[in-house]
């Protein structure tokens, strides 16, 4: 489980994740939804010990992140953000292969090849595999740099707006592989994401902040309802249900 | 480039902010005409025919004016650099520009010999130009203009002008001399022997005129075209004055490292971006700082003379530093 | 800041079905290990005039700085680009070499030069060589933060300290004797040509030093080079693994500046040379490319310069020349910094 206590960030005078103690449940598929600003994207980077928290303490498996060797929990948990520009040409087998280091420091085995492979072929990469980064669409950029999170094969996923830059149909698909990982994987994944219906249609939890603050939490089905939306949002939002599903409707 | 705001803000105070500095620096001028090795009093303008008055008219009154307009347009040249390139970190010491000029210099003393100063100039004129906007063609590829990326490559550039100079100049032994001219020094300043200076003159007038289009292409380009300022032509226009003025201060005086950097930069923390408004200020603060860092030079071991460029090297460095670390991007994710 | 994604001469576009570079890979450092050796064999045997056994004595202890310096500022260079993710960084522009001179004004002017002349030129040495691994190391710490970035803010301070430097150095040396000043002159004077053999064996154990030290680091900067977010999720401590490097590299660029003066564009020729021959992102390799062009770059370098082409120009100032020109154009075709 991964779980705050009174977790605490800022920057200069503005507070952005304000004394949020929370339990992530394990297994499944939380979506962390909220306005600009919420405070969503630090809250996941800090959890994640991308940045320091100017206060309180994140717990992966009751390891406190910040006093816990970096490659142990980085055997545990593993994160995408969204900026993944970066210099070594590589292609897209080397960039899965990296998710392994946290378990073999570099040195590639037979299984980790085949871990590799499976990542791949997951993620509908392996005729691309051995192609250059640089070379591929956006949505298959995308998808390499999940199928590395995969290798790294972790119980916790974490991902910050995995469906930027993608189109609907890309979207939708990434979205069905989330699943997959939990489903299929057993892995816990929490996402950050600002399309409601997309949370709606494919979490099993959703995590609502604003200002910092977990402000509510709970299955779709009680998050997406008018009230709480609005509070979330701070506009009038409704509600439709379509095969069973709840949508928010909000266009005009 | 974002502007910055400043902290005075009224037309009638920018005028005594003006006339204030302008008797600072004419009182700083006077005073400093009275350092040196020979003794000279007020009143040795009266009495020619004696080292004193000799002193003054020879040396000392050029060697004022011309502190004064290399100060002045240097520090000009430096905003104008600035503004078209929309980065406050680029100067002519950053940019390639004087070590362009200081080729030019290498060159011309190599193919004409013995040729008066004007062809000098004239050489080290086209060398700065070239170099400049050699400079601007690799500015237009730098894809991030991140302000601190931009004089990096301006130095490193400089370094390889400087490199080119070397190589020449090592072949003709001339690499003693190519260190004497890339220091600004206004000892040799006589008159008779810096009159060509004064072009600069052209130079500044110029850039007063121009002000605002400056300010505008500060803005970018598509702000600019909006406002129906020529763009391109303007651009070219600063880049040319700069190289110009650049090339004729170095030829006659040497260069003064920085200046055109920190001047305009400590300036505009003052009074914001505003050409029209700071360009008075900044050329006075120009020319004050070199009187300053020229009487220091003059004192500190009397009676040997150690040269403005290195003193203002000093400064300069530590003034840029200072601008650099402010200017690193605060801590955030 | 997104360094440059040139393509590699050979590799084709198209899907392979199998990866054919470590082949490649294998076969090219193969090359260069054989026109490094070339390049030494030629440089100490070839075209010798006058007396062989003194030749073979000055040729060797000039090989063997060339070398030396070659492996230094190529590894350094190589290092210093990844940790800073940039192709047009170089640590040899940030002012070691006009720290350099500062130092031997210093100790002119506050012992006179009598005092430092009869110091043993292998203190002297470590002292230089030590100075500018102090300022290094000083100012990656200061200056280094975060992230990569800050390492171009790192380079600018570098290269405005050395302008600094010179300006003390030209105040101070106004303060000398006159023949405290030639003294100076020569103390300060580093070259290939004239190389202390004892210096040189220093030089060459640092350099070994400074690169096992290395070699453990390499694995871990594959990963650092991914940046610092993916570095820190697949469990890389980034800020130790950078400030380890950073400490190899400035020692190395001490230890080759205090032996034979500045060499500001060579690394930037030898690492672009080793990136665009070698397409792999292990660190080892490009480690091991980097430091045989560099010997073949600086003794090849030498060898044109003074044999072929009868320069009297020393290397540095040839050198620094090419690799300017090189830096320029690779600016100037669109590589991002």
């Amino acid at each position: 489980m991964i779980r705050t206590d009174a977790l605490r960030k800022a920057y200069g005078d503005t507070v952005v994740v304000d004394d949020v103690t929370l339990a992530l449940p394990r297994g499944g598929l939380t979506a962390v939804v909220g306005a600009n600003g919420a405070g969503k994207s630090t809250l996941l980077s800090v959890i994640a010990r991308l940045v320091r928290a100017d206060g309180g303490t994140v717990f992966v498996d009751e390891l406190d992140v910040a006093r816990t060797r970096s490659d142990v929990i980085a055997r545990r948990l593993a994160v995408l953000r969204q900026d993944t520009h970066m210099t070594s040409r590589l292609t897209v087998r080397e960039l899965v292969a990296f998710g392994r280091f946290p378990h073999s420091g570099g040195r590639h085995t037979a299984e980790d090849e085949r871990i590799v492979t499976e990542a791949l072929e997951f993620f509908e990469l392996a005729d691309l595999q051995h192609r250059y980064l640089d070379q591929l669409s956006g949505g298959q950029r995308q998808r390499a740099f999940v199928a590395m999170v995969l290798a790294q094969d972790t119980d916790y996923v974490l991902l910050d707006e995995p469906l930027n830059n993608l189109d609907m149909r890309h979207a939708a698909r990434m979205m069905r592989h989330l699943r997959a990982l939990v489903e299929r994987f057993g892995k816990t994944v929490v996402i950050v994401i600002h399309d409601i219906n997309f949370a709606a249609a494919h979490a099993d939890h959703i995590l609502a902040m604003k200002h910092g603050a977990v402000i509510a939490q709970g299955p779709p089905a009680t998050i997406m309802t008018p009230d709480t939306l609005a509070e979330i949002y701070d506009f009038p939002i409704d509600v439709h249900v379509l095969d069973g599903t709840p949508f928010a409707v909000y266009y005009r | 480039m974002t502007a910055r705001t400043p902290l005075v803000s009224s037309r009638a105070r920018d005028a005594r902010l003006l006339a204030a500095a302008a008797g600072v620096l004419a009182v700083a001028s006077v005073l400093s005409l009275f350092v040196g090795v020979v003794n000279v009093a007020p009143w040795s303008l009266f009495q020619p025919d004696t080292d004193a008055y000799r002193a003054l008219v020879i040396a000392r009154i050029p060697r004022l004016l011309a502190l004064l307009l290399a100060g002045s347009s240097m520090a000009v040249a430096g905003v104008i650099m600035q503004q078209v390139t929309r980065n406050r970190f680029v100067s002519p010491s950053t940019a390639g520009t004087v070590e362009s000029a200081v080729l030019g210099i290498v060159l011309a003393t190599i193919w004409l010999p013995g040729a008066p100063l004007m062809a000098r100039m004239l050489v080290a004129i086209a060398t700065s130009l070239l170099g400049t906007f050699l400079f601007l063609q690799l500015l237009r590829r730098i894809r991030t203009a991140d302000s601190i990326v931009v004089p990096l490559v301006g130095l490193m550039f400089g370094a390889v002008v400087s490199a080119i100079a070397a190589f020449i100049a090592y072949h003709y032994d001339l690499l003693q001399l190519v260190d004497t001219w890339t220091t600004g020094s206004f000892s040799r300043v006589l008159r008779g022997r810096y009159e060509p200076l004064y072009a600069v003159v052209a130079g500044l007038l110029l850039a007063y005129v121009y002000a605002a289009r400056f300010t505008v292409v500060g803005m970018g380009e598509r702000f600019a075209v909006n406002l129906g300022v020529h763009y391109r032509r303007i651009v070219n226009l600063g880049l040319a004055i700069a190289a110009i003025t650049t090339a004729i201060v170095v030829v006659v005086v040497g260069a003064i490292p920085f200046l055109g950097l920190i001047v305009p930069n400590v300036v505009a923390m003052w009074l914001g971006d505003n050409v029209r408004r700071t360009l008075p200020i900044t050329a006075l603060a120009g020319a004050g700082f070199v009187l300053v860092c020229d009487v220091i030079g003059r004192v500190i071991r009397h009676p040997y003379e150690i040269a403005v460029g290195t003193i203002a090297g000093v400064i300069g460095c530590v003034v840029f530093l200072v601008l650099i670390l402010r200017a690193r991007a605060p801590r955030t994710s | 800041m997104t360094a440059v994604a040139t393509p590699p001469t050979t590799a084709s576009p198209a899907a392979a079905t199998r990866d054919e570079r470590p082949a490649v890979v294998r076969r090219r450092v193969a090359v260069l290990a054989a026109l490094a050796l070339v390049a030494v064999l030629v440089y100490q045997f070839a075209m010798v005039t006058g007396s062989w056994s003194y030749a073979m004595d000055l040729r060797l202890r000039q090989v063997g700085a060339l070398v030396v310096v070659g492996v230094a500022t190529g590894v350094a260079t190589l290092l210093f680009q990844t940790v800073a993710n940039s192709r047009i960084l170089t640590p040899g522009v940030m002012g070691y070499d006009s720290l350099f001179v500062l130092v031997q004004t210093l100790l002119v002017w506050v012992f006179g030069s009598a005092v430092v002349v009869d110091l043993d030129v292998r203190v002297r040495f470590l002292l230089d060589a030590g100075v500018m691994t102090a300022f290094g190391l000083l100012l990656f710490r200061w200056v280094f933060r975060r992230n990569s970035r800050d390492l171009f803010v790192l380079v600018l301070v570098g290269v405005v300290l050395g302008t600094l430097f010179t300006s003390l150095t030209l105040f101070a040396s106004r303060l000398l004797s006159p023949s405290d000043y030639l003294t100076l002159q020569d103390l300060t004077f580093a070259s290939f040509n004239t190389v202390d053999p004892r210096l040189l064996s220093i030089t060459a154990a640092i350099t070994v030093v400074a690169i096992a030290a290395a070699v453990p680091l390499l694995r871990r900067l594959d990963v650092v080079a991914l940046g610092h977010d993916t570095a820190v999720t697949l469990g890389v401590d980034y800020h130790r693994v950078v400030n380890q490097t950073l400490a190899v590299v400035t020692v190395l660029v001490a230890a080759s500046t205090a032996l034979v003066g500045p060499l500001v564009f060579v690394g930037l020729i030898v690492a672009n040379i080793a990136r665009q021959v070698l397409p792999t992102y292990r660190h080892r390799t490009l480690a091991l490319g980097a430091a045989l062009a560099g010997v073949i770059v600086t003794v090849g370098g030498q060898f044109v310069a003074s044999r072929l082409l009868d320069f009297t120009t020393t290397l540095t100032v040839c050198v620094n020349l090419v690799g300017g020109l090189y830096f320029v154009w690779l600016l100037l075709r669109e590589v991002s910094p």
